[in-house]
């Protein structure tokens, strides 16, 4: 029964997103068809990379949480990178090379992004194992100050200037650099597939500490694994699109409610493709009804924030 | 054979448990007494390696435990704790399936299969299957539980107070369980337990542990007596014999 | 025996006092105009003005504030019987400055007080469905809870963004929501008055507060109306929350350190550490102010920085040195 049931969710999600991928690439494209046609069909890998590692990302961060209303940016990520920008734009101006390239950007967002998780997780599993929630309080902190000097330096900055830098820290899909898809797909692309790999040990970790580790799993080592993968996942994700910590929270929490299964591999697939969907219909969105007026980012914080609400109300009349 | 050798474990300031050295029989139901904050939980813990030990030895036929691989581990012991909440959604079935977890690592054949019909069956839970386990009552979730554990396959079984939060009759059904995985499976059970009564009527051999320390420990018999009582507990106990079992009173 | 337990605190209270007055006279002789405290009998008429208009509605300000926000979080983490819940943890903050926002797009040509109306609403509604998700939620992972508050937050703030955004206001709201006495005169202060009022109500209801500590069930078999006590004291502290954000901006941290350094010397009697918390928190801000005045004198810091700072690192201290017991 739930097997079925669960394949035709899967079946109707993926004509939904074939559909979804052709009406893309074709609709209004005012004459002009192979450009806009070339245009767009670039950004499809995009709208995949960053929908499958943000949701594979999140679903890891909650199973080992336990908590379905976190997601890994929780640990300050975001504010990272908000900061970087705002720095870069603040000390170094509109013309340093860290704005005008993105390749260096990218490159440099990414290795502070990973290499400070690390620093955060390498402390906390040496000097405080299992502690997880100090970890994630710590980041959240961290990011909290993060933000509060953001912010100073944005009241800072030039009215005119603010404009470009603000574009900078919200999520769009309008501006990612093909080059730059490459490298990505070749980081997240095996991760990706590890993590599919070790759904059957994943599911396990429902079971709490005391159970995985009397069934035989490293529970300290595993976690230190998947903390830090999911945070290159979502490093990168945030360094080739910007801030989408509310997309993998929307896709894992649907797909907990569409598949009602704790079984990893079934929520990774489903959760992705549900975020691929929403990347999809939201980028068609901007561009043909709100004509590029507001960008992905903005769509996702405002429907992500809502439904978090919705999910928080609902908790508790459970 | 299972021998602890010189085990202490301390937080901070507090020793919890304290250099202790015990060895306990296979094929037998051991049952861990003593009163509060005796260090028995841990000492449990330390034996199942899910918190590790300040300094001591602990060997399993011979073998020192740290020289297993965790995966490998879980073969030979498992464990079963105060049934903390679990906030997933799974069947019984589905539970007692993840026992299968070391050998197969998720991956059920055939052989797997049996074994989980097995352990549901062994448990009189086959109606239950396909329950999900946040509908079961206290009783019958620690059934679902100890068949995850039977579905593990393991010479070695260890329950922390599997008593807790069960009426009498649960209790008793809980513990001929054990006594029934010990007869007729061949397991060796080691359980902490609460109250006496139920380590004098149904374990082989008894440890009794307090302040941290090994107080005492031996069979039954020897175990149950007003001498060896009254001070571990430091109170009156009375003991009295009905049927060839003994029973402590302890109510004044 | 009881006269030494009796003496022991006149002696400290009143040198904690001196303390205070001693900084406060500190905080209201630091600044760009030169001022000492020698002339204080023949100031001139800048001077004068500056103290009036200025320096001494700055210097009541931080002691309002400070001992408002720090009794705040002290009052929520007695009302959720969780150490690390306080306004910036709950959503209160977050929830007042997207009142500010649509305060700032829909009713852009009404007063301050009217403002702080649409952010006092906001801020209750916030805190209010923060406090009801965290009823059900109690038992099972306390520990939790500050993290999904502080994520709520982060919710909330993203909706205020997204409205900013569409209405081209990010920089002006965020210059609004960035906490700074620099700003503070004799007529746009008076706001902050509020929380005499709403101090005083804390006062009289202490009582009643210390036993709501222990938990629903307790208070009730004492006889307690819980959910009335727990109405109102949520709504003092968006009500004090909102007035502090309207006029200062928001100031992170305070409610959550200061209640629990307090705590970790005093114990966790509510009625008795209520005092010696608005008392250290006006001496935190205090202090604060004044070093985010001096470090790049004649140049100011925003005093929420500092805190950010200095906050930051007193609550990872706390979290760890709770987590090594």
């Amino acid at each position: 029964m739930k097997r079925t049931k669960n394949n035709l969710i899967f079946v109707m999600l993926m004509s939904s997103i074939i559909l979804f991928v052709y009406l893309y690439l074709t609709v209004n494209t005012r004459g002009h068809f192979a450009f806009a046609f070339r245009l767009r069909s670039q950004r499809i890998i995009p709208f995949f990379l960053v929908g499958f590692s943000s949701t594979v990302a999140t679903i890891v961060f909650q199973t080992m949480t336990q908590n379905v209303i976190l997601t890994p940016n929780i640990i300050g990520l975001d504010s990272l990178y908000i900061l970087l920008q705002t720095v870069v734009f603040f000390f170094f101006g509109l013309n340093h090379i860290l704005v005008t390239n993105h390749h260096v950007n990218f490159i440099v967002s990414l290795l502070l992004m990973i290499g400070g998780s690390m620093g955060l997780f390498w402390l906390f599993f040496k000097k405080y194992p299992g502690k997880i929630y100090l970890m994630l309080m710590t980041g959240l902190i961290l990011g909290t100050f993060f933000s509060s000097f953001t912010n100073f330096l944005q009241v800072l900055i030039d009215p005119n200037d603010f404009e470009s830098l603000f574009a900078r820290t919200i999520a769009s899909f309008n501006r990612v650099d093909v080059t730059l898809v490459t490298i990505s797909l070749v980081i997240t692309i095996p991760i990706l597939f590890y993590l599919f790999k070790q759904s059957a040990t994943l599911d396990i970790l429902h079971l709490g500490r005391a159970y995985a580790l009397s069934l035989g799993i490293q529970v300290d080592q595993y976690f230190l694994k998947l903390f830090i993968l999911v945070s290159v996942l979502t490093a990168v994700s945030t360094a080739l699109v910007g801030p989408v910590s509310f997309l993998g929270f929307i896709g894992a929490n649907i797909s907990y409610r569409l598949f009602k299964t704790y079984r990893h591999s079934i929520l990774f697939l489903g959760g992705s493709l549900i975020s691929v969907f929403f990347i999809l219909s939201g980028q068609m969105l901007v561009e043909h009804v709100f004509k590029l007026q507001t960008t992905l980012g903005v769509i996702i914080q405002f429907a992500g924030g809502i439904y978090f609400l919705i999910i928080l109300l609902k908790e508790r009349t459970n | 054979m299972m021998e602890v050798e010189n085990l202490t474990k301390s937080y901070g300031e507090t020793i919890v448990v304290d250099n202790v050295s015990l060895s306990i029989e296979k094929g037998k139901l051991t049952a861990c007494i003593g009163p509060n904050g005796a260090g028995k939980s841990t000492l449990l813990e330390m034996i199942s390696r899910l918190i590790s030990q300040d300094t001591g030895q602990i060997y399993i036929d011979g073998n020192e435990v740290k020289t297993w691989k965790r995966g490998e581990f879980a073969k030979r012991l498992s464990v079963l704790k105060q049934t903390n909440q679990m906030n997933v959604r799974l069947t019984v079935r589905e539970l007692v399936s993840f026992g299968r977890f070391p050998y197969t690592k998720g991956r059920l054949n055939a052989h797997c299969h049996e074994v989980i019909d097995n352990s549901l069956n062994y448990l009189g839970l086959i109606d239950l299957q396909k329950r999900y386990i946040d509908t079961l009552s206290g009783g019958q979730l620690q059934r679902a539980l100890i068949a995850m554990v039977l579905c593990q396959d393991t010479d070695y079984i260890l329950l922390d107070e599997p008593l807790n939060n069960l009426d009498m009759s649960f209790g008793v059904q809980m513990m001929s369980t054990l006594r029934r995985l010990v007869d007729e499976l061949g397991k060796t059970v080691i359980t902490v337990v609460h109250d006496i009564n139920f380590a004098a009527s149904y374990a082989d051999n008894i440890i009794a542990m307090k302040d941290g320390k090994l107080f005492a420990s031996g069979s039954t018999d020897d175990m149950i007596t007003k001498s060896v009582l009254d001070d571990l507990y430091g109170m009156d106990v009375e003991i009295i014999e009905s049927k060839g079992t003994k029973y402590c009173l302890y109510y004044t | 025996m009881s006269s030494t337990k009796r003496k022991t605190p006149v002696v400290i209270y009143s040198s904690l006092m001196l303390l205070l007055i001693g900084i406060s006279v500190v905080s209201l002789f630091t600044g760009v105009q030169d001022i000492s405290i020698r002339d204080i009998f023949q100031l001139t008429e800048v001077q004068k003005l500056v103290l009036v208009t200025t320096r001494i509605p700055r210097t009541i300000s931080l002691i309002l504030a400070g001992s408002t926000l720090a009794v705040s979080g002290l009052l929520m983490q007695q009302l959720t019987q969780n150490k690390f819940v306080s306004p910036t943890t709950a959503g209160t903050m977050a929830s007042a400055r997207l009142g500010i926002v649509v305060a700032m797009i829909y009713f852009s040509h009404t007063t301050l007080s009217q403002k702080t109306g649409v952010a006092f609403l906001f801020s209750l509604l916030g805190t209010f469905v923060f406090t009801l998700f965290i009823r059900t939620v109690k038992n099972k992972k306390a520990v939790m809870i500050p993290l999904v508050g502080l994520m709520f937050g982060n919710i909330v703030n993203s909706l205020s963004t997204y409205l900013a955004v569409q209405y081209e206001i990010v920089q002006n709201a965020s210059s609004w929501m960035q906490g700074n006495f620099a700003l503070i005169s004799s007529n746009n202060y008076q706001l902050l008055f509020l929380s005499v009022p709403l101090f005083l109500i804390i006062y009289l209801l202490a009582h009643y507060f210390t036993i709501m500590g222990l938990g629903k069930d307790v208070s009730t078999e004492l006889g307690i109306p819980y959910a009335l006590l727990e109405l109102i004291g949520i709504t003092v502290v968006s009500l004090a929350t909102s007035a502090i954000i309207l006029t200062v901006g928001s100031i992170p941290f305070v409610g959550i350190v200061i209640p629990n350094l307090v705590s970790l010397s005093k114990g966790d009697h509510f009625g008795k550490i209520l005092f010696p918390t608005a008392f250290f928190g006006a001496l935190f801000l205090l202090f604060s102010d004044i070093l985010s005045r001096t470090l790049i004198f004649p140049y100011e810091i925003p005093i929420s920085l500092i805190i950010g700072v200095v906050g930051s690192v007193l609550f990872l201290f706390l979290l760890l040195r709770g987590e090594s017991q």
